[in-house]
């Protein structure tokens, strides 16, 4: 071995002479190969993968479209309906990153709340939670210039309620709302950087998602019980353990895509997105994709366009500074036998405004949008600061191997006074 | 502060310690550090203004049009700066509809006669960008639900505007604009 090289453990020549002067294979082996993961996760830890992979499938199926995508006003639509019926697999491309689009919500979604169920933002992971909730916002800038692209009334709707917005923050909210323009309306200039913005942020993405991941291998994984690997017994390597759990998920995944794709390709989009954008008429009743309705019957919750705006902004951003707002030092929720009721409460409100931002802002949905909102706002703001403090949480098992191996033996006195659940 | 990087032992000149125990080098970072931001913000410029709105742009920026032939009650939408621009031919009642409402009542306080060109109040012109998130109102067509101030009701939040194109209900925060715009001749105006 001479001076400068790394040491490689690879026997491959080849893997060898890169490995020693650029040790990849040895990171690829020590965070995916033999990273020692804790031995008890649930299905709910597939999410990340899926996620990852998510992000790859819209990387490749949208550099495909660009290949035949026109970002111009008045070629935009029948570029894209072009994909549809002329370019070769086009409809396979767009209906794959349409879908795999809501696809990535549902599985981005399922990731977060995982993170709010298990604890999994709590010190130490508090630095990951916030670049997750970066990477959040960062798909949904991309989702939403995504849907401007092809340019349907929908599309147009869409970005000029969004990009309005702005406008509610007093002194610079107009100006703001020119700069993102490029005009004085939704228009060509504005189609053009949506597509160049549309185009940049997964690279982005993915950058923002190797930090993700970097923090992650620092930390190492949270697990079902909330509790911190305490020694070997605790831990898996990661292949073939996970790698094979994680291949489990994938198939499930690729199921549930593959019916959107081929079985409803429409299911989740708006009819009216098929209508060239008309920069005259406002359809009757515009809605955004679906996942962004939460946020969308929170803006229309509030009586006022500032308050409404603010609000609507506040609810992510309040994820930010969730791990200081949960003042309870145990992180998962199997243990917090008053805190997970109204968490699942907190689920449902999130799904009651889901439900109420795709329906008329009249009568008993606004009435459902304001109870919803008060109580998302309250879980983080009150509620959790204060269980934290009035709750008495469930005694912790003593490592992740004891309940797991049962038997193992008597706890120490006063850890736990009751027996532990299986994990 | 000392001067961590300083040999050590390296003899200092004299004077290069102020009273306070700053040095040079404090000095160095500070106008360094002063001069980079000034940089890097002349360097960002460019890039920003190059997404305000292009020569070209501002340039089609005036719209002409005969409105002669709208009739008493009528209403026609033109295009200025890609946006919807209504012109309404309004009928005596509502004029006077409009100019007799209380200040108090209005939300965005303006009198009729402020929003349309004296001696010409039965033309009002206002761009059809609702003030809340920017739907275009509606209320151009005679079968067109107008709100219940006559005027027009946009559907995408409830927005009501009167006959003056006042915002009288609903979450908009202001009338409807009236661009600038000129008569050329009795029957022609140009916008902008
Ligand atoms: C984070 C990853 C991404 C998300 C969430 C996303 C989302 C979307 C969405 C929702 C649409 C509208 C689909 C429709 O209704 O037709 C769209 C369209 C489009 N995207 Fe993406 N996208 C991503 C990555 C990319 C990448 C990396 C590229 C190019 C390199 C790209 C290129 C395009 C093009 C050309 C269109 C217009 C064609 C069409 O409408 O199908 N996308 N995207
Ligand atoms: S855009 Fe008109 S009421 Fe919201």
């Amino acid at each position: 071995m001479s001076i400068g090289l790394h040491n490689s453990t690879f026997k491959n020549p080849v893997i060898r002479w890169v490995d020693s002067r650029l040790p990849i294979f040895s990171m690829m082996q020590n965070e995916y190969g033999t990273f020692p993961t804790p031995k008890n996760f649930n299905y709910f830890w597939n999410f990340g993968a899926l996620a990852m992979i998510n992000l790859l499938i819209m990387i490749a199926t949208g550099i495909f479209l660009a290949m035949h995508y026109t970002p111009h006003v008045s070629m935009a639509f029948d570029s894209v309906e072009r994909i549809m019926r002329d370019v070769n697999y086009g409809w396979l491309f767009r209906y794959v990153h349409a879908n795999g689009a809501s696809m990535f919500f549902i599985v981005v979604y399922v990731h977060i709340w995982r993170g709010m169920w298990y604890g999994s933002y709590k010190a130490p992971r508090e630095l990951l939670w916030i670049i997750g909730v970066v990477i959040f916002l960062l798909m949904m800038a991309t989702a939403f210039m995504g849907y401007v692209l092809p340019w349907g009334q929908m599309s147009f709707w869409g970005a000029t309620v969004i990009t309005n917005l702005f406008s509610a923050f007093p002194v610079v909210g107009d100006h703001i709302v020119t700069l993102l323009w490029g005009g004085f309306s939704v228009d060509n200039p504005t189609l053009n950087r949506f597509f160049s913005l549309h185009f940049l942020l997964p690279f982005v993405i993915f950058g923002v998602v190797f930090l993700h991941v970097a923090a992650l291998h620092i930390t190492g994984s949270n697990n079902p019980l909330g509790i911190d690997v305490k020694s070997p017994a605790d831990t898996l390597p990661f292949h073939p353990y996970y790698t094979a759990k994680d291949s489990v998920g994938m198939v499930v995944y690729f199921i549930v895509f593959a019916s959107l794709v081929f079985f409803a390709p429409n299911y989740l989009g708006h009819a009216d997105n098929y209508i060239p954008a008309n920069p005259m008429v406002t359809p009757a009743h515009i809605v955004p994709e679906w996942y962004f309705l939460p946020y969308y019957a929170i803006l229309r919750a509030v009586p006022d366009k500032l308050g409404g705006v603010l609000l609507m902004f506040g609810s992510i951003l309040v994820w930010f500074i969730l791990p200081w707002l949960d003042t309870s030092p145990v992180r998962s929720m199997r243990f917090r036998p008053i805190a997970k009721w109204f968490l699942l409460l907190w689920g449902i409100a999130f799904g009651v405004l889901m439900y109420c931002g795709g329906k008329p802002p009249e009568g008993i949905y606004v009435v459902l949008s304001r109870v919803a909102t008060l109580y998302y706002f309250a879980w983080f703001l009150v509620i959790l600061p204060l269980l934290g403090r009035l709750e008495r949480p469930l005694p912790l098992p003593e490592s992740i191997a004891k309940p797991v191996l049962r038997g193992g033996g008597p706890l120490p006195a006063g850890a736990a006074a009751k027996p532990m659940e299986k994990a | 502060m000392a001067d961590h990087l300083a040999p050590a032992g390296a003899p200092h000149a004299a004077g290069e310690h102020a009273a306070d125990g700053t040095t040079k080098r404090d000095f160095l970072i500070l106008a360094a550090g002063g001069f980079a931001a000034v940089g890097a913000g002349a360097m960002a410029w460019p890039f920003i203004s190059s997404m305000n709105p292009a020569r070209d742009v501002l340039a089609l920026s005036t719209t002409e049009a005969e409105i002669g032939a709208i009739p008493v009650g009528g209403a026609v939408t033109l295009m200025w700066r890609g946006k919807p621009v209504f012109v309404r031919h309004r009928s005596p009642d509502e004029v006077q509809a409009a100019a007799t409402v209380d200040m108090g009542e209005l939300r965005d306080p303006q009198a009729d006669s402020a929003r349309v060109k004296a001696g010409k109040a039965e033309w009002l012109v206002v761009i059809g960008v609702c003030t809340h998130l920017g739907c275009v109102p509606l209320g151009q067509k005679p079968t067109d639900p107008k709100g219940e101030f006559g005027g027009w009701f946009c559907p995408c939040h409830g927005s009501h505007y009167d006959t003056s194109g006042r915002i009288r209900k609903g979450p908009a925060p202001a009338n409807l604009p009236v661009p600038t715009y000129a008569f050329t001749t009795d029957t022609q105006i140009k916008i902008g």
